[in-house]
């Protein structure tokens, strides 16, 4: 099974847009695919690891540059 | 075996949605959660970028209360939809400009679409007969019920037993005897629920987490609605509407001038859709114009609240820069505003 690299681009969004745009795009995803997300609301840093802890994805990494945030995350949609 | 029952929550990031879940799932039922992001919502925006917040925890309420209940929760974007129902609330607005029981009325519609798309039983929210001055009335619940669609299969666990009994109470799927009967304003029931539930360090927004029902909201976009040709809006109107202080100098004109380092940065990110006006002889605000100046005495009036806003306020001259949309821009030196001289009929 090949996982696939996706992006979303939530920059000048403000919470919980981001969250949102993620949140749609992990729906059309498959488990084990890897979603990166960048933002420029700081409030992502929260907001992000918590959907993804509520609805069982995982953070894989959190990176700040350029007052970017990029957040890499894994889809599972397993139970 | 006994089919387990599908719940979805509307979920605000209050206390009340917060013990109206528990409620249910210990009657045994799934609970999931569902939030609609209107664009109006209070969190967020302000945390994230206002440094006077910064004590608060930037979290989203609504996330921090579904993962306190280990349920899941989806975000739903409802901004388009919502204008149709700030712009033309058929039961009109509450006390600022909160259209309150057409709000619910179209969150419970929406809920109902969604548990028929998830094949999910019913719906629970953390209303409160006579909590609510407008929507969370005895006459005005089963107008929510009715006009979404929601009917029976709308369940509001903390006073249920005010109310008609529901589908899920006669199939049985829920005890009535073990769902609640509170009413009226006081918060006192909640809080004893809350603390045999367990509960701490809950959001108490009681109508707080919405932006329509705060005056000084409601006075800003009563003022772009009744300035502009149309009340419709963009969402970075409405954000922008909690930016700065604003200053309207003509019903073609307003400034929005940052408070701080983080508004001048998020607005930074508008210069390409507005003109702006910044200082160059000292640190200072940002301004955004929203419209455009008409006569030379406008434009001068701006420039110097702009300086008076800066670093530069006690000095005798500020340099400061007008920037076009498009990038062209153009330097002035000028004495910044006296406060005696601030019409107060420009604040908004
Ligand atoms: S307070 Fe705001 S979100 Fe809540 S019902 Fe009223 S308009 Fe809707």
């Amino acid at each position: 099974m090949s996982n696939e690299l996706h992006y979303v681009d939530a920059r000048r969004l403000l919470c919980p847009l981001p969250v949102i745009r993620a949140q749609d795009a992990v729906a059309q995803l498959k488990t084990g695919d890897k979603v990166v997300v960048t933002s420029t609301d700081p409030g992502v840093k929260a907001d992000i690891p918590a959907w993804c802890r509520i609805n069982g994805h995982e953070v894989i990494d959190i990176k700040e540059q350029d007052n970017e945030i990029i957040i890499t995350l894994c889809v599972n949609h397993k139970e | 075996m006994k089919q387990k029952r599908k719940a979805v929550a509307l979920i605000s990031g209050g206390l009340d949605s917060m013990l109206a879940v528990k409620v249910i799932q210990e009657q045994g039922i799934l609970v999931e959660g569902i939030n609609f992001f209107t664009g109006f919502c209070v969190e967020g925006h302000t945390h994230a970028v206002r440094k006077k917040h910064k004590d608060k925890q930037k979290r989203n309420n609504a996330l921090w209360v579904a993962e306190q209940l280990g349920i899941k929760l989806h975000i739903v974007d409802v901004v388009d939809e919502y204008k149709d129902i700030l712009l033309n609330p058929v039961h009109g607005y509450g006390k600022n400009v909160n259209p309150c029981l057409d709000c619910k009325t179209f969150m419970v519609k929406k809920a109902v679409q969604w548990i028929k798309e998830h094949d999910f039983d019913f719906i629970i929210t953390g209303e409160v007969v006579g909590q609510r001055p407008m929507s969370q009335r005895r006459e005005t619940m089963p107008v929510v019920a009715k006009e979404s669609g929601g009917d029976d299969l709308l369940v509001r666990p903390l006073c249920a037993r005010q109310l008609p009994e529901t589908l899920p109470e006669r199939e049985g799927w829920l005890d009535r005897d073990r769902l609640y009967d509170f009413s009226g304003r006081t918060r006192k029931p909640q809080m004893a629920l809350a603390q045999q539930f367990g509960f701490k360090d809950y959001a108490q927004p009681a109508g707080g987490c919405c932006m329509l029902t705060d005056e000084n909201y409601a006075i800003k976009l009563q003022d772009m609605w009744h300035n502009r040709p149309s009340r419709n809006y963009e969402l970075d109107d409405i954000i922008m509407l909690k930016m700065g202080r604003h200053f309207r100098l003509a019903p073609y004109l307003k400034l929005i001038i940052g408070r701080e380092e983080g508004e001048n940065r998020f607005m930074q990110g508008y210069k390409n859709q507005f003109m702006s006006i910044f200082p160059t002889s000292h640190p200072g605000a940002l301004c955004l114009v929203d419209g455009e100046f008409k006569t030379d005495q406008e434009k001068q009036q701006a420039l110097a609240l702009v300086a008076r806003y800066s670093q530069g306020k006690n000095a005798a001259q500020v340099t400061l820069t007008i920037r076009q949309s498009d990038g062209t821009e153009q330097n002035f030196t000028i004495a910044p505003m006296a406060p005696e001289n601030i019409n107060r009929e420009w604040i908004i």
